[in-house]
């Protein structure tokens, strides 16, 4: 078994580890630092219940060996909250709008819409933007537009309609 | 109940919890030295293990145990014959397991599981069902104790005569439950005692089962179910993670958490078994139904009959004086079936409900107009008068808000580009079910309340509406009410499921908020500081028989566009209107009839599994496989309802509401592509192959 020294920052502290090499991110958030919000769905990038923020963008922290992440600077939902317990628009959005039932997809989906509004801002098409659309500008996020981005985050409750919406009330 | 609690649009309890990341699900809670499991699957459809040589596991780094049949704690035989896991060399399915390594890492674990070296003595294997199997046979009830057979007068012979005809086949694939979280347990032995946090629809089942398989007093485990990503049926009773976590936490002496990898669960938690649907309808020229048979045929596995009741529905929907509603099923070497969100109603009701569609078309009769045609005073086969039934109502509130009267009824007619487009109807019909329970409430003397009931929130926001319920009762604000759920050490309680949850739970807080109403007010001055406390027990009532016929109902309305090119079918809006009672709080239960109707277009376009002949497992296995709803999938879904007033069901006048929204959904959707491409398809789910297909052999090519 290989095992390497690896310091990344989690939620603005830096942690140092003697990480294994087979260990991905979600284990380690997981299981070293006891930030269990994010969640492990399928282990294989399928469903998007691990999602965090690495560098400021969105990935399923599942698919990342830890070891690849020296130096980087990762966010999760429990990160999102302002210092403490006032919680960030987006979670607010999710409150107000139901968007959740069991709760299990829900961190993976504020994440990621963090992730996607941070893109649209940024001026990242997607697949249902107006190709003529003004290259590199800020793509304004309709319903379609946010149903396109987040299509990476499964939720069986079905709550879609609603998470729409929240995202919608933010963006 | 007076107060103003019930029915508001109360914000979920835990819900700062789960936008946070803060709620603990069943892996998540941090014990010292915690062990990590990793299931060994079978790798052959049928035979036995012959050797297992776990040499080359043991020597891997971190690895602490690995049970097999041969070292495996010995368990009393269980009720269950899907939890009785690593007690003798045979296997059932592919997928059963046969060993389980137990390591200090997850990593160290999976890698060990993988050196396990299994042999098998192999037997010839058949997972395939057909209408005519030779080994189909009439059992003699269908799941939650329905008769397998119903017949009233000469169905056959109506059907034979009638001036019109439907006489079709449907199947619906195997299709699974996936919650998000996994079925997962973590198990650790505190001295004689054992303590499980597991991901369950019910600690008290969870609690009984382990007490008589381990041969423990109920009183020495604990159960903790406080927040449970998902169940839909495949959490209802427990699974073998929470067997296994047990065992190994015993044979290592540390807390053990066996969370089950998703590609494993198909094979061990339960799926909702295939149905081959045949639907006899005769009618009159006036649509009135002279005859009705629906039989089918479905599969189980050798070692469990679990018989999907499909033709149930139909002993509840239309009157006729003839009707056969009948159950085969067939022991193939499969994975045992188990409850998918309304079993026997979900797909049961796609048959019946696209056969009606079908006979609407057969008659030029607009399916709206057809459906109310066919309202029976009492319940068609018990003869019971129902409690209430407002399926008109819902018929004719959807086709309202849906804008119905615009629809051109012929079909095919509607084009934009490529694309087709269609509108379709179909009715949902799910049972009241209630179950009894057991809750606490006590008055504290700062004027606060807590409600104790170890109920389990899978989803449904069950803290807060049974809040709701009990500030209404005690006639106090609802922010003055705690609830305490989800423990074993809180007064017992029946499972989240059957969509009998809030009623069988609110009934006991209620009864015991009203006997602490009536405490309080034969007390005068300060309350002692443990407060005052009144239970209660609704065994004896709230399972008592009714002599009315309970159910709720609901309309489905879906419009569709079909894409000649392509074949791919998108579903544009979904409008459901049910009747259920007195809806108990507005904001989750516009969730759950959303969620179900999601769940529901799944099932008509995207999920299916499919069992491999040659191997003998789902070829579907994991969520890049089957296929379930994505963002992109869903559009906007629209739920609402009509207000009920029924003095038959619970004191809180509710019916179930977690999955009568998937019930009668699919067939919503696929009528609305038979509208759109005057195709008929028979076959879920409508994936473009199947759809191209029929558009190119309906165009002679």
């Amino acid at each position: 078994m290989h095992r390497s020294e690896t310091t990344l920052t989690v939620n603005g502290k830096p942690h140092t580890l003697h990480l294994d090499h087979r260990r991905v991110l979600l284990d380690l958030l997981r299981e070293d630092l006891g930030l269990t919000g994010a969640k492990k769905g399928c282990d294989h990038g399928q469903c998007g219940a691990c999602t965090a923020l690495v560098d400021g963008r969105r990935v399923n922290t599942c698919l990342l060996l830890a070891v690849t992440l020296d130096g980087r600077e990762v966010t999760t939902v429990e990160g999102l909250t302002d210092g403490g317990e006032t919680p960030h628009p987006l979670q607010r959005a999710f409150l107000d709008r139901d968007a959740f039932q069991c709760g299990y997809c829900t961190p993976g989906q504020i994440c990621s819409a963090v992730g996607a509004l941070a893109e649209a801002a940024a001026g990242h098409p997607s697949h249902v933007t107006d190709p003529a659309a003004p290259s590199g500008r800020p793509v304004p996020l309709d319903a379609a537009e946010i149903r396109e981005r987040l299509s990476g985050n499964l939720c069986r409750c079905g709550a879609y309609p609603h998470i729409v919406e929240a995202v919608e009330d933010v963006s | 109940m007076t107060g103003t609690a019930l029915g508001a649009a109360a914000e979920r309890r835990e819900g700062h919890l789960k936008v946070t990341g803060g709620a603990r699900y069943a892996a998540e809670h941090p014990l010292p030295g915690r062990a990590h499991a990793w299931p060994v699957p079978a790798t052959v459809a049928r035979g036995r293990v012959t050797a297992v040589d776990t040499t080359a596991a043991l020597d891997l780094p971190g690895v602490l145990t690995v049970l097999t049949h041969e070292n495996a704690p010995r368990l009393t035989e269980p009720g269950d014959p899907t939890l009785a896991v690593l007690q003798d060399p045979g296997v059932p399915h592919r997928g059963w397991f046969v060993a389980l390594v137990v390591a200090r890492t997850l990593e160290e674990a999976r890698a060990a599981a993988g050196a396990v070296r299994v042999e098998y003595a192999v037997e010839d294997h058949d997972v395939t069902l057909t209408a005519d199997h030779p080994e189909a046979y009439e059992p003699e009830t269908a799941n939650a104790g329905h008769p397998a057979r119903r017949e009233y007068g000469d169905p056959d012979g109506a059907v034979d005569s009638a001036p019109v005809r439907v006489d079709v086949s449907y199947r619906v694939p195997p299709l699974h439950n996936h919650p998000m979280e996994p079925h997962t347990s973590t198990a650790h032995w505190e001295g004689d005692r054992l303590v499980v946090h597991t991901s369950s629809q019910g600690g008290n089942a969870v609690r009984a089962t382990l007490a008589a398989l381990f041969e423990l007093p109920e009183d020495r485990i604990t159960v903790d179910t406080r927040h449970v990503g998902g169940g839909f049926g495949s959490k209802g009773t427990p699974r073998p993670d929470v067997v296994l976590a047990a065992m190994a936490a015993r044979e290592t002496g540390r807390p053990v958490t066996v969370a089950l990898p998703r590609r494993q669960l198909a094979a061990v938690v339960g799926h909702r078994a295939p149905t081959l649907h045949r639907l006899r309808l005769g009618a009159g020229p006036d649509g009135r139904l002279t005859g009705l048979t629906h039989d089918i045929v479905t599969h189980s596995s050798r070692i469990k009959e679990f018989v999907e009741q499909a033709a149930v529905p139909a002993r509840v929907m239309y009157a006729t004086p003839s009707s056969r509603t009948l159950h085969r099923v067939v022991r193939l070497d499969v994975p045992s079936p188990s409850w998918m969100r309304a079993p026997g109603e979900s797909p049961g009701m796609y048959a019946l409900e696209s056969a009606m569609d079908e006979l609407a078309t057969a008659l030029g009769m607009d399916p709206v107009q057809l459906r109310l045609r066919n309202e029976p005073d009492r319940e068609p086969d018990s003869g019971k008068p129902f409690s209430s039934r407002n399926l008109a109502a819902c018929l004719r509130e959807g086709a309202r808000r849906f804008g119905w009267d615009r629809r051109d009824p012929r079909p095919g007619a509607r084009t934009e580009g490529p694309l087709l487009v269609g509108t379709g109807v179909a009715a949902a019909t799910y049972p009241v079910l209630v179950q009894p329970s057991t809750a606490e409430a006590r008055a504290l003397p700062d004027g606060t309340f807590t409600v104790r009931i170890n109920a389990t929130d899978i989803g449904t926001g069950a803290r807060t509406v049974l809040a709701q319920v009990a500030a209404d009762t005690l006639g106090v604000p609802l922010e003055r009410v705690r609830t305490e759920i989800g423990d074993s050490e809180l007064p017992s309680a029946s499972l989240a499921g059957g969509s009998s949850g809030t009623a069988s739970w609110g009934w006991a807080v209620h009864d015991a908020c009203t006997r602490l109403g009536g405490l309080l007010g034969g007390l005068t001055g300060r309350l002692p500081a443990e407060g005052v406390t009144a239970r209660a027990d609704t065994d004896g009532r709230a399972n008592a028989e009714s002599p009315y016929a309970r159910h709720a109902f609901g309309a489905h309305f879906a419009e569709v566009t079909v894409d000649t090119v392509t074949g791919e079918v998108r579903v544009r809006r979904m409008l459901g209107v049910f009747a259920a009672g007195r809806v108990l709080n507005a904001r989750t239960a516009r969730s759950q009839f959303i969620g179900g109707m999601v769940m529901g277009l799944g099932m008509a376009l995207t999920e299916g599994s499919t069992m491999d002949a040659a191997f003998g497992d789902f070829t579907e296995s994991d969520l890049a496989s089957y296929h379930v709803p994505a963002h992109a999938d869903v559009p906007a879904v629209e739920a609402h309802w009509i207000d009920e007033d029924d003095a038959h069901l619970n004191p809180m006048g509710s019916k179930g509401i977690g999955e009568i929204g998937n019930v009668g959904s699919a067939a919503a959707v696929g009528n609305a592509v038979h509208h759109a491409t005057g195709v008929r398809y028979r076959e879920l789910p409508l994936t473009p192959d199947k759809v191209l297909a029929g558009l190119t052999s309906a165009r002679g090519g």
